[in-house]
C-alpha cells in the first residue's frame, strides 16, 4: 500500500479550510498539540502540518491564479528519513507513511533541511519535530463511519480538490486521477520520488471580453469622471 | 540558512582539534619530529581533544531536545551526523592509549605508539569528513551538494590544526621550519580550495520556482505567502545575508584565515620564529575561519525558498 494524496490545482480555492481542518484534528492528534506562539501577539506564528501559498502563472493578459496547499509528501525516497540520526523518522513499510517518533526525536533540524518541500516542523515548546501524519490516527479508526476514514484536509475541503487514497491500486480513485489528469510530482529533479500528486489547471477556453463594452463618448466622459472624482 | 553560531563553533573547533592531532601524531609516529619532548607532544594531544570537545559539546546546544542525543549513534548505516557522532567518539580511546603511550614510555616511536596514532589519524580523518558529509550529502542545498564540501571541510581543519602545531612548536622552542613548511603547503592548498568554492557556487544550477511548482511552460510568481507572520520554515532557511557583508566577509576570509598566517609561517620558514607571530597568525586564522564558516552557512539556499518567491536557489 502506498497512501497518499491527490490534490486538484483546478478546483482549489485558496480557502486554507484544509489547513485549518488539519490544525484542529492534529493538535490534539498523536502527534499533537501544533503548539502555537504569541497566537494573539503581534507576530502570530506556529506549527502547521498544511500551509497553502498563492502564485500567479504566466503574463497578464494571459495569467491565472494557483493555489497551492503542500504536506509531506510521504516520498518513497524519503532523505528525511535516511539523515535523521535518532531513528525518530521513519516510514512505514505497510501504508509508506513517514512519522516522526515523538519519544526518540532530539531536535536537531537535519531531517527539515533535507527535505525539499518544507514539511518538516520544529515545536520549538515541545523540541521535536512534526509532521503530516496522513492522520494517520483516523485513517485507521474503526469507531469512525468508513466514509470518516479519510484525512481530516480531505473531508473537509469544500472544492472537492482533496483525495486520498493508495497509489499502487491502479483502479483507486487516487490512481485513476492521476492518469485522466496528467498528475505530476513536484520537484522530481531532486529524487524524493514524493506520492503526493497533483492534478494541473484544465486547459479552459478564455471567455472572450472584447464585445463587453464599446468605447464611445458617452463611456469616456463617465471613465473621466469615475477617475478624477475622489469618494 | 540560518548560521547557527553553536554549530558554527562545533565545526570550527572540532576541525582544528582533528587537524592538530592528525599532524601532531602524524609528524611523531613517521619520524619527523624528532626533537619534541614527552611533554610538548602530551599538551598538543590534550590541545587536540580539548578543542574536539569542546566543539562537540557546542553542537548540543544546537539540538532544541537533548536529553536524547545519545540516541544520534544508532542510524550510522544510513545518516552522516550519526557516523560523525560515533567516529568522533571513537577517535577519544584511540587519541588516548596514544598519549597513555607518550607518557608511559617516553617519545620513541614503539609499536603501541603507532599502531594507536595511525588509528587515531584515520579516524580523526574519517570524522572530518564526515562532518562535512552532514552538509555535502543534502540535495536540497546547492551551495553544499558538492564534493567541495568535505574536502573544504578537511583541509581547513588540517590548516588550523597546522597553525596549532606551530604555535606549540614556538612555544617549547622546537625546530619550527618543517612544521612552517608544511603549513605553508597546506594553507595554501587549502586557500585554493575554498576560492574553487567560492567560484563554483556563483553558478546558478537546479530546481527553479517553475520545477517547484511544476508550472515549467510560463513564468510563476508569488502572490501570497500564505501566512502572517514568519513560520519556522523563513527562520531556519529565509536568512540572506547583505551582498556588501558577503563580498566584505570573502575578503575578509581570505586575508585573515590565508594571507596573514600564511605570511607570518613564512617568516618562520627559515627557523626563527617569535611566539608573538605565531599566535597573531593562530588568531587571525581562526578569525578568518570562523567567518568563512558563517559565510557557508549564510550563503546556503534551501530549495523550500522556491515556494517562498524565490526564482532560483
Amino acid at each position: 500500500m502506498r497512501l497518499g494524496l491527490v490534490i486538484d490545482l483546478d478546483t482549489c480555492v485558496g480557502c486554507h479550510g484544509c489547513a485549518v481542518a488539519c490544525k484542529q484534528w492534529n493538535t490534539s492528534g498523536t502527534t499533537g498539540p501544533l503548539t502555537d506562539y504569541r497566537p494573539y501577539g503581534r507576530n502570530p506564528s506556529g506549527v502547521w502540518f498544511n500551509r497553502i501559498r498563492h502564485y500567479e502563472v504566466g503574463d497578464y493578459p494571459n495569467n491565472k491564479t494557483i493555489n497551492f496547499p503542500m504536506s509531506c509528501m510521504h516520498c518513497d525516497d524519503a532523505d528525511c528519513v535516511t539523515v535523521c540520526p535518532t531513528g525518530a523518522s521513519y516510514k512505514r513499510k505497510e501504508d509508506g507513511i513517514v512519522l516522526v517518533d515523538q519519544d526518540k526525536c532530539m531536535g536537531c533540524n537535519y531531517c527539515s533541511w533535507a527535505c525539499p518541500y518544507g514539511a518538516r516542523e520544529l515545536d520549538r515548546e515541545a523540541g521535536v519535530m512534526k509532521k503530516c501524519t496522513l492522520c494517520v490516527d483516523r485513517i485507521y479508526d474503526e469507531t469512525l463511519d468508513e466514509i470518516d476514514r479519510q484525512p481530516a484536509c480531505v473531508i473537509t475541503c469544500p472544492a472537492h480538490a482533496r483525495y486520498f487514497g493508495d497509489f499502487d491500486d491502479p483502479n483507486s480513485e487516487v490512481s485513476q486521477l492521476v492518469r485522466d489528469r496528467a498528475g505530476y510530482k513536484l520537484m522530481p529533479e531532486v529524487g524524493y520520488n514524493p506520492t503526493n500528486t497533483y492534478l494541473p489547471p484544465r486547459l479552459t477556453r478564455p471567455i472572450p471580453t472584447d464585445d463587453v463594452r464599446k468605447d464611445n463618448l458617452i463611456s469616456k466622459v463617465k471613465d473621466w469622471a469615475n477617475k478624477s472624482v475622489a469618494r | 540558512m540560518h548560521p547557527a553560531l553553536s554549530v558554527i563553533i562545533f565545526t570550527v573547533s572540532s576541525g582544528a582539534g582533528y587537524g592538530l592531532l592528525m599532524l601532531l601524531i602524524g609528524l611523531h609516529i613517521f619520524g619527523f619530529t624528532t626533537d619534541m619532548s614527552e611533554n610538548e607532544l602530551l599538551t598538543g594531544g590534550v590541545i587536540g581533544l580539548g578543542l574536539v570537545t569542546f566543539g562537540l559539546m557546542s553542537s548540543t546546544f544546537h539540538l532544541a531536545n537533548p536529553k536524547n542525543a545519545w540516541r544520534a549513534f544508532s542510524r550510522f548505516r544510513t545518516s552522516w551526523l550519526s557516523r560523525e557522532g560515533l567516529f568522533a567518539v571513537l577517535v577519544y580511546p584511540f587519541a588516548l592509549l596514544y598519549l597513555f603511550g607518550v607518557w608511559n614510555s617516553g617519545v620513541a616511536v614503539n609499536g603501541f605508539i603507532q599502531v594507536t596514532g595511525f588509528i587515531t589519524i584515520i579516524l580523526s580523518l574519517i570524522t572530518v569528513f564526515s562532518t562535512g558529509m552532514i552538509y555535502g550529502c543534502l540535495k536540497t542545498i546547492r551551495q553544499w551538494n558538492t564534493a567541495l564540501t568535505p574536502a573544504n571541510y578537511i583541509l581547513l581543519g588540517l590548516a588550523l590544526g597546522a597553525l596549532l602545531l606551530v604555535a606549540l612548536r614556538v612555544s617549547f622552542k622546537g625546530e619550527v621550519g618543517l612544521v612552517a613548511s608544511l603549513t605553508l603547503v597546506i594553507l595554501d592548498i587549502a586557500l585554493i580550495a575554498k576560492a574553487i568554492y567560492y567560484f563554483w557556487i556563483r553558478r546558478v544550477t537546479g530546481p527553479t520556482m517553475n520545477t517547484a511548482t511544476g508550472f515549467t511552460r510560463a513564468n510563476v510568481r508569488l502572490l501570497d505567502v500564505g501566512h502572517t507572520a514568519g513560520t519556522f520554515l523563513t527562520e531556519e532557511f529565509g536568512y540572506i545575508p547583505e551582498k556588501g557583508t558577503v563580498t566584505l566577509f570573502k575578503v575578509l576570509v581570505f586575508a585573515l584565515g590565508f594571507v596573514v598566517p600564511g605570511l607570518l609561517v613564512f617568516g618562520m620558514v627559515g627557523g626563527d620564529a617569535s611566539a608573538a607571530a605565531a599566535l597573531v597568525a593562530l588568531i587571525s586564522a581562526f578569525l578568518g575561519i570562523g567567518l568563512e564558516r558563517w559565510l557557508f552557512f549564510a550563503e546556503a539556499r534551501h530549495v523550500v525558498n522556491l515556494y517562498h518567491g524565490a526564482q532560483h536557489t
